[in-house]
């Protein structure tokens, strides 16, 4: 496990305060179930995509994704967003670019310091899909991970 | 003499600054005779409503333009920031042709334009326009095209496309109301309506307000052939079917980005063939894979208006036999795949999209339907990806893409030999920064890459071959290939080999959203470090400032000569339709 995951996160200190020790905490995490960016439609199509089965049974559950991290829309932004390979584009940049189809939001759980686009990261998160508009930035997303933190590979 | 120039420079200055107002349409705009457009005067401050005198030709404005303007005290900006007083009247049209002068004063501002407008013959010469629009369609494109798919022996081609045989011509100047430079959403605007625009801009002139929908409108081609005759209206393009190319042909809009109303505004006027990519922006918010920001669902408001859907290859031609009349083909939620990829390689997006058909296809589908009508048709077809490509510098990716263009001129000149009253053009919108300067030769000894580059007598001749005669080389990475190089772009490697695994993605943003070479290719042996020379913002090399080459045949196309700025192209359709008689009867 890469160093910056030792390092007590907010959700590790909601534990504490629950009453569970951080070992039991670290057990599922080490179990954590992975996600690829090739797993998160089961059937893509001109008329819509839908998302897999493995999507939906691991909602709401914690879930490790590896992708790369396009620049954020800005330093303080609360999400950044996670692609398949680093982006050639840059959609906050410039309104005629479009983002690829499967991208992934996510939410930090507390401020890191960005890395460089051409850096693998593994994003661990709690996994959300559906529609949703950030109420800051009106960005639509499909598919988040909150409560997120994150490490070089 | 200095005395003189430095007189003559004040006058200048000073001229220039009692002519502070603005006026929509510009200066030495055209504008077909009947044709609806809006009227707009931006004034730099706030001015009085009885203050302000426009006359045209000498006479009040309202006698001549038929229209009071509304009066607007103050014009806000970003952050409410008062632009100053404005006056604006929409869809004026005046029916008769000559000049029009437009004097406007208010206070110290003042402003002169003069705008010609102009009538067609009252008979057309053509039943039909075929236009091929090559998306950044520039001369490299052409040679390179030409002898990958042609071959050449000491020094002659071993066979010519079918873009080299059409016998008018002109040179097209494709800058924009803004800056000499431009994009595919003006410089298209420029041709569907005659009137040039500012960067990202679509059938408006850009003004000054933040709102992207509120801008001074042009009559669009479209909306001419629907207001004076009964002809059927097609579009077919590679890229999403609202992106500006394809938008231009029906859109309004001061942001090109507007992708969401563009689709609105393409139901608005009900093309009869509509066939390319872009499907996300059809799908409500709902449904995964949208990028509406709504919750419409226009797949089926387009139903609702009679359109038979296709999404793929077999759709299409079921949906040729349906005999509805309208059909809409989306085959690609984004930009289609490109020729490359789609046969070939079977990269890009292919494995989640199949079953995409070509342009050729395409256009073979769009002209059987449209040919249907017996009152004519206008067809607008955007080999979309020779730009698409041309940007990332993937240089196989868009020769291939022209070829599949020239493929298509091939079926328009077929269509003409049955149809004679057919017009074809054949232009870009706007170019590259690129040549052709010799070839990378493998056989060459070392293992320095930029030393197999053969310049001078040591290019040689490329060994592509064409033993299926199918007009594409049977292989793109051949041991001795054409070179093409940029004149502009970000940093990056260069690899001197065509991009097997999918297309070239030459730079990535960093955190501080500065561009920087692809690492992804560091590696690849021979590759070599290439220093951008625009600004690190940029992600890819941009358009090129150089003429566009139109080629034309048929009925009106000896109205194409010499040079010609962009929005005067719109004036030889028009002439040739005799869009100024109305032949709706």
């Amino acid at each position: 496990m890469p160093l910056s995951r030792l390092k007590a996160t907010r959700r590790d200190a909601l534990r504490l305060l629950a009453g569970l020790p951080l070992l039991a905490a670290a057990g599922p995490a080490s179990a954590l179930s992975t996600l690829t960016f090739d797993e998160l439609y089961g059937k893509i199509s001109v008329l819509g995509l839908e998302f897999s089965e493995k999507v939906k049974t691991l909602s709401g559950q914690e879930v490790s994704i590896r992708g790369f991290m396009a620049p954020p829309l800005k330093a303080e932004a609360a999400f950044f967003v996670l692609t398949e390979i680093p982006m050639s584009i840059c959609p906050f940049c410039s309104s005629d670019a479009d983002w690829p189809d499967n991208i992934i939001v996510v939410y930090l759980d507390e401020k890191q310091t960005f890395v460089q686009p051409s850096q693998a990261i593994d994003v661990r998160g709690v996994l959300e899909y559906g529609s949703w508009t950030d109420p800051e930035t009106g960005f639509v997303s499909l598919l988040r991970l909150r409560e997120a933190d994150y490490a070089s590979v | 003499m200095r005395m003189f120039l430095a007189a003559l420079a004040a006058t200048t200055i000073l001229a220039g600054a009692a002519e502070a107002a603005t006026v929509y349409p510009l200066d030495r705009a055209t504008i077909l005779a009947g044709s609806p457009f809006d009227f707009k005067v931006e004034f730099k401050s706030v001015v009085k409503p009885e203050d302000v005198k426009i006359t045209v030709n000498g006479q009040d404005y309202k006698t001549v333009l038929g229209k009071e303007a509304e009066f607007v005290a103050e014009e806000k900006g970003k952050e409410d920031k008062i632009l100053g007083s404005a006056l604006i009247a929409r869809g004026l049209s005046i029916p008769a042709e000559g000049a029009y002068k437009i004097e406007v004063t208010a206070g110290s501002e003042t402003k002169t334009v003069t705008w010609d407008v102009y009538n067609t013959s009252s008979t057309p010469k053509a039943k039909n326009i075929i236009f091929i629009l090559g998306d950044g369609l520039s001369v490299a494109h052409r040679t390179g095209a030409r002898i990958m798919s042609k071959g050449m022996t000491e020094g002659k081609a071993n066979g010519r496309l079918n873009m080299d045989d059409l016998e008018h011509m002109a040179f097209v100047g494709t800058s924009s109301t803004e800056a000499i430079a431009t994009d595919s959403a003006n410089t298209m605007s420029a041709y569907m309506t005659g009137h040039k625009t500012a960067v990202n801009a679509l059938g408006v002139y850009g003004d000054r307000t933040p709102d992207s929908l509120d801008d001074p409108r042009v009559e669009t081609i479209a909306e001419a052939l629907r207001r004076q005759t009964k002809k059927s209206i097609g579009i077919v393009s590679t890229a999403e079917i609202e992106d500006a190319t394809p938008a231009a042909v029906v859109a309004h809009t001061r942001k090109r980005a507007d992708k969401e109303q563009i689709v609105g505004m393409m139901l608005d006027v009900k093309p009869d063939v509509i066939l390319g990519g872009g499907s996300a922006y059809f799908l409500s918010k709902e449904t995964p894979g949208s990028k509406r920001k709504d919750d419409k669902d226009y797949i089926k408001l387009y139903k609702d208006a009679g359109y038979t859907l296709a999404t793929d290859k077999a759709e299409l031609q079921t949906a040729t036999g349906t005999n509805t009349g309208k059909i809409l083909g989306l085959f690609h939620t984004g930009n289609m795949d490109v020729a490359l990829d789609r046969e070939f390689l079977k990269k890009g997006t292919v494995e989640k999209f199949p079953n995409q058909p070509g342009l050729v296809e395409m256009t073979k589908v769009a002209l059987g339907e449209l040919s249907k009508n017996e009152e004519g048709f206008f067809l607008m077809v955007e080999g979309a990806s020779i730009d698409k490509m041309s940007h990332p510098l993937d240089w196989d990716r868009a020769l291939v893409e022209t070829i599949e263009l020239d493929h298509v001129v091939g079926i328009a000149r077929e269509f003409a030999k049955t149809h004679p009253d057919t017009l074809i053009v054949v232009t870009g919108d706007h170019t590259h920064g690129v040549s052709i300067i010799g070839t990378v030769d493998d056989e060459k000894p070392g293992t320095e890459m930029r030393e197999k580059v053969g310049i001078y007598a040591e290019a040689g001749f490329p060994n592509y071959t064409d033993e299926n005669k199918d007009g594409y080389p049977d292989k793109i990475d051949v041991s001795r290939r054409l070179f093409l190089a940029a004149n502009n772009g970000p940093d990056h490697y260069e690899t001197f080999r065509p991009k097997m695994d999918g297309p070239f993605v030459p730079a990535i943003q960093n955190e501080k959203k500065e561009y920087v070479a692809n690492e992804a290719y560091k590696d690849v042996p021979g590759a070599v470090f290439v220093q951008g020379n625009i600004p690190k913002s940029g992600d890819s090399a941009v358009h090129a400032v150089d003429d566009v080459v139109l080629q034309s045949t048929g009925p009106g196309s000896e109205g194409f000569k010499g040079y010609m700025e962009e929005s005067d192209i719109y004036r030889v359709l028009a002439d040739a339709f005799a869009l100024g008689t109305a032949q709706t009867n």
